[in-house]
């Protein structure tokens, strides 16, 4: 090993390819549809889908490996680092977009990380067909967040038809609808529902279950209107004794004390997290382009090199929103080298979230308030980028959860040692 | 490829080093504080480990070559045992590393030699000058041509060693651009002051104040000089490393602290209010070091933004080492105000990394 910064060729590749989608097909269109809350982006989903299929990728935004050529030196897995970067460079054309880009998603991560080799043949084949396929995770209940154990959601096995009979309500769904409700364009989709098959049993009794788009007794109740990334449904579901078949359960179907079906769910957010800060940070470094793209049509240069006392104030928040974007960014790469050479990294996974959350907020928050009227004008994304932003330090874990998961990492303490 | 883990040979250094700076200079920080003065042992001590002997080639006496990164590493874990004590081991780089960077032929094969391959002797750099908005891009301290040598004129502060230094590099404006100058010892001209300076924190570390008056100096590099920004960068990366060295000491004795201390029945570490100070410690901490990383791979590899980098890296470590620091002593509570406890000098050590510079190089 060694310390080297030195993005691999494909990355750089990639990325230059990926820019171009984000200025002409992301950007071009950012304002119409965060005017126009919930439309679809026809041009860019049916795009993506098949750039990506034809990449290789399976028809989604997911973590790829090159086989190395025959005779040619194997190199270190860059998988991660590959997927970190689009979600950067999308985001960086528009995050709520990038959510919206086709496939199995958290869905689909949640199949892969728990599901059987049969399961993961029926329900991941999909993303791969012609048709632009989504797949959504629902784990958050109107009373329980972050306290993921204290979800309500209940799966009762019906022991004559060996069917799963579920209830409960979920919100919060990213992409819930285009997973469930059928459109003529897209294919069939499913959601992932978090449940309790015993509640007695706490964390152990949860399990995920996976719901085929148009299960009967499944009611996509709203689309929540929102602050920012207001291209990317959120939907309310609620689950009405909805039938689902016995093999649709991802880990035992049976609760033993050793069980560590719920971990599975807490794995898939080791991996998620950097993915979610690097969404951020594609914000981030939008913000901070555009403010000193502004700043330099206006005649302010910032004059790296000299000592603080000799900045101007602009000077001095550009260049800490700098140091912050490429820290931030740095922290990113290091937790998703660490996943793609095997190293545990549940403390560099939810710092990378922490400061992430922070850094996006913050310098999309600073970039508005240098530029004035400039920041705040609808005519300019500016101010829609500072309300995208804000969900960073929300979803996949508030700044404050992910504070609590480092503390205890870098601590050793447990869950019941520091609440 | 992107890659965060030190090689193999760096593991080791970074193994040795660290050792040194717990065991040795850590137990040592306090009484050198307060005496003054870093035991002569210790340095000889740290001297051994041939942090700069390592980054000399063969040909001139060393056994390697100069690697910022690797000398980023160093410098964090010298400066997590005590940054007056890691300044004190180093100081001959101050002189040595420039040298290597930007001097001639002849200035190698004449300085090198002789300060890798002997004991530790007093080497240093006059770089700072005594005002608010210090910078070392307009220096006050001049240089002039005056035939093949050069004569300077100015006031230095904050030199490390300076009354036995052998030899000093001394950095003044020519012709509107800094440039450094080796100054020998006891050259006509050259005042260095009796007393000491004395500063809020690193008071082990013996400075003086330099007056040069008409002094003969030979340019760095000779005739043609050198890049001065290569310099500057070196200095600026060691800095942030030391930075990122002196807070890491800070949330480690915090850490171990507010995980003994007892208060409403649980440990302080227990309660969100401290654990989520420790917590943002760690991570900012992390963030500048990958920052540091970053600014010094790109110095070794002219990466053609690497004097950005290492601008960026300077100012957000020493922000950084202000913020866990501060945050250090807030978690010993009233205990953190006393000097005693070791996060105390670490505060008043962490407040310097802004208007310091030039002390240590990579």
């Amino acid at each position: 090993m060694t310390i080297e910064f030195e993005a691999p060729k494909p990355i750089v590749q990639q990325q230059v390819m990926l820019k171009t989608v984000a200025e002409n097909m992301m950007r071009s269109v950012s304002r119409e549809f965060d005017e126009n809350e919930h439309s679809i982006p026809w041009d860019y989903v049916e795009f993506m889908h098949t750039a990506m299929k034809a990449a290789g990728g399976g028809g989604g935004l997911t973590v790829t490996e090159e086989k190395p050529k025959e005779g040619a030196e194997k190199r270190p897995p860059i998988g991660y680092q590959k997927l970190a970067t689009q979600i950067e460079m999308l985001s960086w054309g528009d995050v709520g977009m990038y959510l919206i880009t086709p496939g199995g998603g958290l869905g689909a991560a949640a199949v892969a990380a728990a599901g059987s080799p049969e399961q993961k043949a029926k329900f991941l084949e999909r993303f791969n067909g012609d048709k632009p396929t989504y797949a959504a995770m629902c784990m958050t209940e109107p009373g329980a967040g972050s306290d993921t154990s204290s979800i309500r959601t209940r799966a009762v096995l019906d022991e004559a038809t060996k069917e799963w009979i579920i209830n409960g309500e979920k919100i919060f769904v990213t992409g819930g609808d285009k997973s469930f409700t059928e459109y003529e364009k897209l294919g069939k989709g499913f959601i992932v529902v978090w449940a309790s098959i015993d509640p007695s049993a706490g964390r152990s009794g949860m399990r995920a279950f996976v719901i085929e788009s148009g299960t009967p007794g499944v009611k996509i109740n709203k689309l929540e209107h929102k602050m920012g990334i207001r291209v990317s449904d959120t939907a309310a579901i609620s689950l009405v004794d909805v039938r689902v078949p016995f093999e649709n359960v991802l880990g035992k179907p049976t609760v033993e004390k050793t069980n560590t079906g719920f971990k599975g769910a807490m794995a898939t957010f080791d991996a998620t997290r950097p993915l979610v800060a690097a969404s951020g940070i594609g914000v981030a470094r939008a913000a901070l382009e555009f403010l000193k793209e502004k700043l330099e049509e206006n005649g302010v240069k910032i004059r790296y090199g000299l000592p603080r006392q000799k900045l101007t104030n602009i000077e001095r928040e550009v260049i800490d929103m700098e140091i912050m974007v490429k820290s931030a960014w740095l922290m990113v790469l290091k937790a998703v080298w660490m996943a793609d050479n095997k190293k545990p990294n549940a403390l560099e996974s939810s710092m990378c979230k922490v400061k992430a959350g922070d850094v996006t907020t913050k310098v999309t928050q600073k970039a508005v308030e240098i530029l004035g009227p400039l920041g705040y004008s609808r005519e300019l994304l500016l101010e829609k980028w500072f309300r995208d932003a804000k969900i960073t330090d929300i979803y996949e874990g508030t700044g404050q959860i992910n504070r609590l998961v480092v503390a205890r990492q870098i601590l050793g303490y447990t869950g019941a040692e520091l609440r | 490829m992107y890659s965060f883990e030190p090689n193999e040979e760096q593991q080791m250094l970074v193994d040795a080093v660290g050792k040194y700076a717990a065991n040795d200079l850590r137990p040592a920080a306090h009484d050198a504080e307060e005496g003054r003065e870093f035991p002569k042992k210790l340095v000889s001590k740290g001297w051994e480990l041939g942090l700069l002997q390592a980054s000399v080639p063969e040909s001139y006496g060393g056994f390697g070559d100069r690697s910022a990164v690797t000398g980023a590493l160093a410098v964090e874990e010298m400066a997590f045992g005590d940054l007056a004590g890691a300044l004190s081991v180093m100081a001959p780089s101050l002189f040595a590393t420039p040298i290597l960077i930007g001097g001639s032929e002849e200035q190698k094969q004449q300085y090198l030699p002789k300060i890798v391959c002997g004991e530790w002797a007093p080497y240093t750099a006059a770089l700072m000058e005594m005002s608010f908005d210090f910078d070392a891009h307009s220096l006050k301290t001049t240089a002039k041509a005056d035939g093949e040598q050069y004569v300077l004129n100015g006031e230095k502060i904050f030199v490390p060693f300076a009354k036995d230094a052998e030899a000093m590099v001394v950095y003044a404006n020519f012709n509107g651009v800094t440039q450094g100058f080796i100054v020998a010892k006891g050259s006509t001209g050259l005042v260095v002051s009796e007393e000491r300076e004395k500063l809020m924190g690193l008071n082990a570390l013996p400075m003086y104040r330099v007056k040069l008056e008409n002094v003969t100096a030979s340019r760095l590099g000779g005739a043609s000089g050198h890049d001065f920004e290569l310099i500057l960068a070196a200095m600026r990366i060691a800095s942030a490393a030391a930075a990122v060295g002196v807070a890491k000491s800070s949330f480690e004795y915090a850490k171990n602290y507010a995980k003994e201390r007892d208060a409403f029945g649980v440990k302080i570490a227990q309660k969100q209010a401290v654990a989520f100070m420790l917590a943002e410690m760690r991570t900012e901490i992390e963030a500048m070091r990958l920052l540091t990383w970053e600014a010094a791979w790109k110095l070794d590899n002219q990466k053609e933004d690497f004097c950005i980098d290492a601008y960026l890296a300077f100012t957000g470590s020493a922000d950084m080492a202000m913020m866990v620091t501060d945050r250090g002593v807030q978690i010993y509570g009233g205990h953190g105000y006393i000097r005693e406890n070791p996060v105390e000098l670490l505060m008043r050590n962490g407040r310097g990394f802004p208007m310091l510079l030039g002390l240590a190089i990579v």
